[in-house]
């Protein structure tokens, strides 16, 4: 079999499996896991193959050097719109992270959603399994984990999303990447609203489902835009087609003066700004939390919203259209000023998080800020690399948080008390010795994350992006970033510390334990990954190891597109800068919280004073929202509309029914019976009253009445006669 | 000489009320039977004569028969059927036959009742088919005086006596500025042509001076309008229907104002066609007024009776409308309005009048659901408020759409001025539906409601599918129609 | 079979008719037997226009199994019924939905003799319409298609509620709703009429084609009637779109609809929604267009504005309901306005290639919207059924009770969202990609408005599915009872369908496509 009709097969397992599980095996939960995990594992093969091949292509991704086939889909007008997939050296680079991490997550949750476990004693569907008691041959009754009551579905919700993920990475064109998008977007409500019994998981379903929407709606006007300038939304035709991108850029728009490739490329970015959660649209990642389990979050945390920066990194020649290396165009501006201010701005609330799975919420969002600020600042590849290592990282760390809280609620259990939030990181401490492999994957997340100098391959990129900060005279964007790099390493510390190192705050600490081998496993070959992946992004120039090792990813990445970006040249200051963020935060975090104690107030609360609150809660961009956009829509639905339509539309129509009427009765009353019936009907009446011709035509009826009809005959006749 | 099925048809009913007359007071059920032989009799006749017609129309009038009456005067017997003339003289044999088989349970000098019934349709027939001036009025006459009896004897109690007066006041005031009309033109064309003739075949080639016709057509095509209701001589049209007892209603608004409208095309238009040129835009005028004033003032009524009777105020005012915009497309409509409007409102008497019989009100507030008690009777007259309002499938349709057009021919404003008048009556005629017969039934109501007879059954079923077939299958009767209307135009041509 | 190649339209058109007469004819308490009779009927019908839909040969323009018979003379109308892409597409919705309509109103136990009459009264009518290649055969159609409906309303329709009208006067909402609805489309024709009866007196002729033929060859100096051709055609241009529009229905006269479809008996809805607005459009595509290639471009800025505020204040409409079905109404307002949205767009300048887009985009958005609105005005009757309520409020947390329905629900509300996979998100992509270049300003506005089609439609689930479990439904006489297959059965072809045309819309749109590439 071709490469190509490999290709076509990858997203098709997963849909397969979820329409198995949905519409048949939805009873038994092993067979809908076994399912499950099987095609997720046909595509973990098919996508590995796809990406070994696609390595050992020379020139890999220019010219005809790529894997793709198209068929006809829409028929417009004359033409056709053709969809299909297509396989570049950046989509294979994420097919290869995207096969590992979703076949990672079906084999966590197994564990996760507690397979084996009895079933609740009063668990409901909707509700997070509350535990059962069981009964031990001496008669002793222990509370244990509860299977997850909608097991099943869980499973088949991981396929959809599997399978929007999938069809978004192979797709050769924007259009399709838009439909695994939406049904990625339609996933994440599914899962985040999971459990979907406790009001605050639908409401941050909804939140996600509508705050990616905004951006959706922007992108599909994107979408329709750039459709109709080029007629065609496919990747090779447009973006690896100078002249079609010459005359995008040329072109100029009424809109801010904008280039066409600028303000479509603004269109489709603010897509990614809600994909991707970054400042305006944030909002929707925290809570998504509220999702069961670090499953779920995770994906949208590690996998999904990498969508958004993918498809950035996608568009990068629109977004950079008319940029020629030194000051950055409108669009750019605008883009690096997203990311930087929202890798800052994020990266300030994490620090003020108590709950595990929140912390890593925010640093996702402000690593994806680390991100989109390098698009915008013209390195794609530093994007990527970051893209993929932070994808690895942190799908580690939130694998592991779940981990860690599964091991708080096995506490739980044990004590009984369930007023304990298993998720708070001020109930934890002294984890490392209960649960060994957690710790110590999760230590290397951390650091990883925090960009803990050479080994971890956070550090690469991290180091990456900032070097072509400098490199490319982007102080604002250089020092922000720094910043915010030196906040990572602090608040990573920070929650390693609190969860880990110390004494156990707490009796459920206390009896936390390690968890299945199911969910451990992942956590070991992902932590294999965020370490040893970065050395395949070494620069040339870097002091030692340069050279060493070959830049393969740059070299292979930059293939994607028509100019091949060279890597920035060497210096010291940004280097210098990473090593120092990253040890300096990492040993201030520790240093702050290695003795905290239970019941403390958090150390930061003094040094920050007013603006800690402000920090926790997270700048009130909620409700800010709440009192302006919620309010106004509530208004005009609530309020303004039904005044409209009921008050005066149908007014319009019901006075033209009741004038009907009026006139009617006008006309009946003051013209028809007074005047018509007066003047010729009411002699009638004055007879009919006198009863005098009444009794004389009924004495001789017919006779009288013919009598008087041919007397007026012959006198009328005479008269004629007389005058003619 | 062929055999003489017009002066059957005619003379039928006339010497079936005699008959009856001459009965026995008590042979109630050997007169009715009298009386519905007879119906059923001129209706077949009437159908073999349609059918005739309709084997091949032409402009020239069919079955014709002339027989001298009185020669010195020029009176002859002269009768003959038309394109515009058959389908009138089906409607009567329709009405007639329904009116009998509703009005079977009369129990009140039954015997009377239907001589002067049958008086009435003799006449009734008479005046479709005359070619005779003379002829015309003198069956005229004997249409119109049998319902002052059948009013003020056998009417509403409340108002008969009124309405019976109001209603010969009014007819006889018309018939005579119409007679008059008549004899001058009897006599000028004698002065003309030297010949005395009432015969309208010659007088249309009497070539009257286009002042004479100017002087005489209002008269005449007034004089006959009145029984047409045309405004503002309408009032007698809906007070007469509410005292009339239903069978009586049903000839009078189903035949008697075709009566009017038809001579009023006959011998107004056909023998005046100058001044009908001269007078279009008044009778136009008024004619638009009936349209629609007549539906305004339907909209309001609350008796059953008066909304039917301001409707066919209304409808006939289409006709009247159409007769006026002088073009084919107005005069077809107006002839197939009359035969539509004729079936439709005596289906709408007729129901009247079972839900009065056993409700024994007519005051629309206080029925309802009767669809309970009497299915037949909702249903059908449903169908008959589709056919009021035009809807399409049905014969007002058929008829009304052909008369718009005329009237855009002559003036577009009118046109979209008179459509005003099909949405007001969708209103009116469905409130009276869904009051009358859904929505709550007052308890008093509980038991009292009998079922209809089968005859009434029958005689409903009859006119629905009349309509029906009408409103499907226009060709089974507009081809004879437009030959009709075509001799109309040669002479609106010609003259 | 031979009188069936040479006749399949009329076939077609009057197979419910036959089926109601026989209907008529079984003794009215054979409840088993008259339904099963008016869905097998219905469903014969459904089998020969997929017959004429396999002999359709998509690549002939213009109609196709042309019929053509005696019917008025005078006014020189003939029954003239022929078929194309256009009419095919829309042909086989109505006699899709048809049968699954009447399956969904077996549950009506009250007359049901007469309402399945009507029903098939009801088919025949729609059908009429997009099978009428003479204008006066056309209007016939159109009108009598109100009278079953009306009456469906009214007899069958939700007894409870009253509505308040001017002066204290109160009336039963569903006599409101009823009369409403015929009186105003009546109202509305009113100009269609005229218009109509004009064209006739002009011509003395009312084929579509040749009376297409000569109105768009008038001299346009000329005068008609004393007044200059322009002005006329003006005139006469919004008579047709008042009509059309009232159907459709276009903001701001779209008000009938919600109250009709609250009333209305579930089947009501399910066929009021999914076939009845399209007439509206469909006269749009049909007539409009073709009659008026000129005005149509002139005020294609008006139409797209009322498309527009259609779209957007549907959205904000629906989402403050707290009706369920209400709900679902206004979702109809806000799809039907991007099927005038693209209409408006082609208006601006027909035949070319964003025209065409548009317009399959349109068609086929008229489809898919038969479908979803179909199925949820079906769904929301399958929770009324068994609730006795539509108020939103007094559902909530119902996922676990009824989990297939949960499920049918959230598919169908995405599709109706417009989510990509799914029918919806084809043809509104069709419609803007198609629209934005002819009018970009009102294209942005609708797509920014399908934000708020996202937010009523998860509104919707939410207050119905999520959420705490409401224990009011959840034991005793008021337990919540899961669909049964019979209305599983009802949804399916549906479901199917969606999923179908989301994927491979290929094969619907390329009838489509030659349609309206021939048309215009």
């Amino acid at each position: 079999m071709s490469i190509e009709n490999l290709i076509w097969l990858i997203p098709l397992p997963p849909l397969l499996a979820f329409f198995l599980i949905i519409l048949f095996t939805n009873k038994w939960k092993g067979l809908s896991h076994t399912i499950g995990v099987s095609a997720a594992g046909l595509s973990f093969i098919g996508s590995m193959i796809v990406f070994f091949s696609a390595i050992q292509v020379e020139h890999f991704g220019e010219g005809e050097h790529i894997f793709a086939s198209s068929i006809n889909w829409l028929p417009t007008g004359e033409g056709f719109f053709k969809i299909g997939v297509l396989i570049d050296p950046f989509s294979a680079v994420t097919l290869f992270f995207v096969a590992i991490t979703i076949f990672m997550i079906f084999l966590y949750s197994v564990g996760y959603q507690n397979y084996g476990q009895p079933k609740g004693d009063h668990d409901h569907m909707g509700l997070p399994p509350h535990g059962a008691t069981i009964v031990d041959e001496h008669g002793h009754s222990h509370a244990v984990l509860s299977v997850e009551p909608m097991y099943s579905r869980f499973f088949a919700f991981l396929g959809l999303f599997a399978f929007g993920m999938y069809t978004l990475v192979v797709s050769d064109n924007l259009l399709t990447l838009f439909v695994g998008w939406e049904i990625m977007g339609l996933c994440s409500y599914l899962l985040i609203g999971f459990w979907f019994a406790k009001p605050s998981a639908r409401d941050a379903a909804i939140k996600a489902f509508l705050t990616t929407r905004v951006g959706d709606v922007f992108m599909l006007l994107g979408l329709a835009y750039l459709y109709s300038v080029t007629g065609t939304l496919n990747y090779r035709d447009i973006f690896y087609n100078a002249e079609v991108m010459h005359h995008l850029s040329e072109t100029i728009t009424p809109i801010f003066g904008l280039s066409t490739a600028g303000l479509i490329g603004l269109l489709l970015f603010i897509g990614t700004i809600g994909k991707s959660a970054q400042w305006p649209l944030h909002i929707w990642l925290p809570d998504a939390m509220e999702g069961p389990t670090p499953v779920s979050a995770m994906i949208h945390a590690a996998t999904m919203v990498s969508a958004g920066v993918y498809m950035a990194i996608r568009i990068f020649p629109l977004l950079t259209a008319g940029w020629h290396g030194h000051e950055l165009t409108p669009t750019m501006t605008f883009v690096a000023f997203i990311g930087t201010f929202t890798a800052i701005f994020s990266a300030t609330i994490a620090l003020a998080q108590n709950d595990i799975k929140k912390v890593l919420a925010y640093s996702t969002i402000s690593q994806l800020g680390f991100m989109i600020a390098a698009v915008g600042i013209g390195a794609y590849v530093a994007a990527a690399f970051h893209l993929i290592t932070h994808a690895f990282f942190k799908a580690l760390l939130f694998l592991g948080s779940g981990s860690v809280i599964h091991g708080m609620e096995h506490g739980i259990l044990h004590t009984g008390n369930h007023s304990v939030d298993p998720q708070d990181m001020k109930n934890m401490g002294g984890l490392r010795k209960k649960m060994p492999i957690t710790f110590w994957t999760f230590l290397i997340g951390g650091l990883a994350l925090s960009g803990f100098p050479v080994v971890t391959a956070g550090f690469w990129s991290k180091d990456e992006i900032l070097a072509d900060a400098f490199g490319h005279g982007q102080w604002v964007v250089f020092i922000t970033l720094a910043v915010a790099a030196f906040m990572t390493a602090f608040y990573t510390m920070r929650q390693i510390t609190m969860t880990f190192l110390g004494e156990p705050r707490t009796k459920e600490a206390e009896h936390a334990h390690e968890t299945t081998w199911t969910m451990t496993t992942p956590l070991v070959v992902l932590a294999f990954f965020a370490v040893t992946f970065g050395w395949i992004g070494v620069p040339e120039h870097f002091p030692g190891l340069g050279g060493v090792l070959p830049n393969w990813f740059h070299h292979f990445v930059s293939g994607t597109l028509l100019e091949h970006p060279e890597s920035v040249e060497f210096s010291w200051i940004p280097l210098g800068t990473s090593l120092f963020v990253a040890l300096g935060g990492l040993t201030l975090g520790w240093f702050v919280y290695k003795d905290y104690k239970a019941g403390q107030p958090d150390p930061l609360e003094n040094p920050f004073g007013k603006l800690y609150p402000v920090l926790q809660n997270k700048w009130y961009f909620d409700e800010l929202y709440s009192a302006t956009f919620y309010r106004l829509a509530d208004w005009i639905s609530g309020v303004f509309t039904p005044f409209m339509d009921q008050v005066v539309i149908d007014g319009i129509l019901h006075f033209f029914a009741r004038s009907t009427g009026v006139i009617g009765n006008t006309l009946r009353d003051k013209f028809d019976k007074p005047i018509i019936n007066e003047l010729i009907g009411d002699g009638t009446a004055a007879l009919v009253q006198k009863g005098q011709v009444l009794k004389y035509l009924q004495t001789g009826r017919v006779q009288s009445y013919l009598f008087g009809t041919v007397s007026a005959f012959i006198v009328i006749a005479a008269l004629l006669y007389y005058f003619f | 000489m062929q055999f003489p099925v017009i002066s059957i048809i005619v003379f039928a009913p006339l010497v079936a009320a005699i008959i009856m007359l001459l009965m026995k007071e008590e042979a109630k059920n050997e007169i009715r039977v009298v009386a519905l032989t007879t119906a059923v009799f001129d209706l077949i006749l009437s159908a073999w004569v349609y059918f005739q017609v309709y084997m091949n129309p032409t402009m020239e009038y069919q079955f014709v028969e002339k027989v001298d009456w009185l020669p010195a005067l020029g009176i002859s017997y002269h009768v003959g059927v038309d394109g515009i003339s058959t389908p009138l003289v089906l409607l009567t044999g329709i009405v007639m036959f329904t009116g009998v088989l509703i009005s079977w349970g009369i129990d009140d000098r039954p015997r009377e009742f239907f001589a002067f019934m049958f008086l009435l349709a003799g006449g009734v027939f008479g005046v479709f088919v005359s070619l005779d001036l003379f002829l015309l009025f003198f069956f005229y006459e004997i249409a119109v005086f049998p319902m002052y009896l059948l009013i003020s004897i056998w009417g509403w109690k409340v108002t008969r006596e009124y309405a019976a007066m109001k209603l010969t006041l009014y007819l006889f005031l018309g018939s005579v500025f119409a007679l008059v009309g008549a004899l001058a033109m009897y006599f000028t064309n004698y002065q003309l042509n030297g010949v005395l003739t009432f015969d309208m075949l010659e007088i249309e080639k009497a070539g009257f001076s286009a002042q004479f016709q100017y002087i005489w057509f209002l008269p005449v095509f007034f004089g006959f309008a009145i029984l047409g209701g045309i405004f503002p001589f309408h009032n007698w049209s809906p007070d007469g229907h509410v005292a009339a007892p239903t069978a009586v209603s049903m000839f009078h608004a189903g035949v008697l104002m075709k009566l009017g409208a038809f001579a009023a095309l006959r011998v107004g238009i056909m023998l005046l066609p100058e001044g009908a040129k001269q007078w279009a835009w008044l009778v136009f005028g008024f004619a638009m007024v009936n349209v629609v004033y007549g539906a305004f003032i339907a909209f309001i009524q609350k008796d059953m009776k008066y909304v039917i009777g301001f409707s066919s105020v209304s409808h006939m005012g289409l006709v009247a409308l159409g007769f006026s915009t002088l073009t084919a497309d107005g005069i077809t409509g107006a002839s197939l309005q009359m035969f539509s409007h004729g079936i439709m409102t005596a289906l709408f008497f007729a129901a009247t009048g079972m839900v009065y019989d056993r409700a024994h009100t007519r005051q629309i507030p206080e029925l309802g659901g009767m669809v309970k008690y009497l299915p037949w009777v909702a249903i059908t007259f449903i169908i008959g408020a589709l056919v009021s309002m035009g809807m399409p499938g049905f014969s007002g349709f058929v008829a009304e759409f052909p008369i718009f057009m005329g009237v855009w021919q002559v003036s577009p404003i009118a046109a979209i001025i008179a459509s005003i008048s099909i949405v007001i009556t969708a209103a009116y005629i469905l409130l009276v539906v869904r009051k009358v017969f859904y929505g709550e039934v007052p308890e008093h109501f509980e038991g009292h409601i009998t079922p209809i007879s089968i005859l009434d059954k029958i005689a409903l079923a009859t006119l629905v599918i009349f309509m029906v077939a009408l409103g499907t299958m226009p060709f089974l009767m507009v081809p004879m129609v437009q030959e009709g209307v075509n001799n109309v135009l040669r002479i609106l041509g010609g003259a | 079979m031979d009188f069936l190649n040479t006749h399949l339209l009329t076939t077609i058109l009057f197979f419910p008719v036959l089926t109601a007469m026989i209907v008529w004819i079984l003794p009215s308490d054979q409840v088993k037997a008259i339904r099963w009779t008016a869905f097998g009927g219905s469903l014969i019908a459904f089998i020969f226009s997929v017959y004429l839909w396999m002999n359709f040969d998509p690549n002939l323009a213009g109609y196709q199994f042309e019929e053509q018979y005696i019917w008025y003379e005078a006014i020189h109308s003939t029954f003239h019924v022929g078929i194309d892409g256009l009419s095919l597409t829309m042909v086989i919705l109505t006699t899709l939905l048809t049968p699954l309509a009447i399956l969904a109103s077996f549950g009506i136990v009250d007359r049901v003799k007469a309402y399945m009459m009507l029903f098939l009264f009801l088919e025949t009518g729609m059908l009429g319409v997009f099978l009428a290649a003479d204008l006066i055969i056309f209007f016939v159609f159109w009108e009598i298609g109100l009278v079953p409906m009306y009456f469906l309303i009214n007899q069958w329709g939700n007894p409870k509620g009253e509505r308040e009208l001017w002066g204290g006067i109160k009336i039963s909402s569903r006599n409101y709703a009823s009369l409403k609805f015929m009186v105003y489309t009546m109202a509305g024709s009113l100009g269609l009429l005229l218009a109509i009866q004009l064209l006739g007196v002009l011509f003395r002729n009312y084929d579509l084609v040749y009376l297409t033929q000569r109105w768009t060859s008038l001299d346009p100096n000329g005068t008609l009637m004393g007044v200059s051709t322009a002005t006329v055609k003006t005139i006469v241009f919004w008579a047709f779109v008042i009509a059309f529009a009232l159907k459709v229905p276009v903001w701001p006269f779209h008000t009938w609809l919600p109250d009709a479809h609250t009333e209305a008996p579930t089947a009501g809805s399910m066929i009021l929604a999914g076939v009845l607005l399209k007439l509206g459009a469909y006269g749009f595509l049909r007539l409009v267009l073709p009659l008026f290639p000129e005005q149509s471009a002139q005020y294609a800025g008006w139409m797209a504005f009322l498309a527009t505020m259609a779209i957007v204040f549907g959205a904000f409409a629906a989402y403050g309901q707290t009706d369920f079905k209400k709900l679902v109404a206004y979702s109809s307002v806000n799809h039907m306005g991007f099927v005038l949205l693209g209409i408006a767009a082609a208006a601006t300048k027909i035949g070319t290639e964003d025209a065409t887009i548009a317009l399959n985009g349109a068609v086929l958005q008229m489809f898919n919207h038969g479908l979803s609105a179909a199925g949820m005005f079906f769904l929301v009757g399958v929770i009324y059924e068994r609730t006795h309520t539509r108020n939103l409020e007094d559902f909530g947390g119902l996922f676990p009770l009824v989990p297939v329905y949960g499920g049918i629900l959230i598919f169908t509300s995405m599709a109706s969202l417009g989510l990509p996979g799914l029918n919806g998100f084809v043809s509104e992509f069709l419609v803007v990609r198609g629209s934005f270049p002819l009018l970009p300003i009102y294209t942005s506005i609708a797509i920014i408005g399908l934000f708020f089609t996202g937010a009523y439609i998860l509104k919707g689930i939410r207050k119905v599915l999520h959420g705490p479990l409401n224990e009011h439904w959840a034991h005793g006489e008021h337990k919540l009872t899961e669909i049964n297959l019979r209305e599983i059965i009802v949804m399916a072809p549906l479901m199917a369908l969606m999923l179908y045309i989301g994927i491979w819309p290929t094969g619907l749109l390329d009838v489509i496509n030659k349609a309206m590439s021939a048309l215009f």
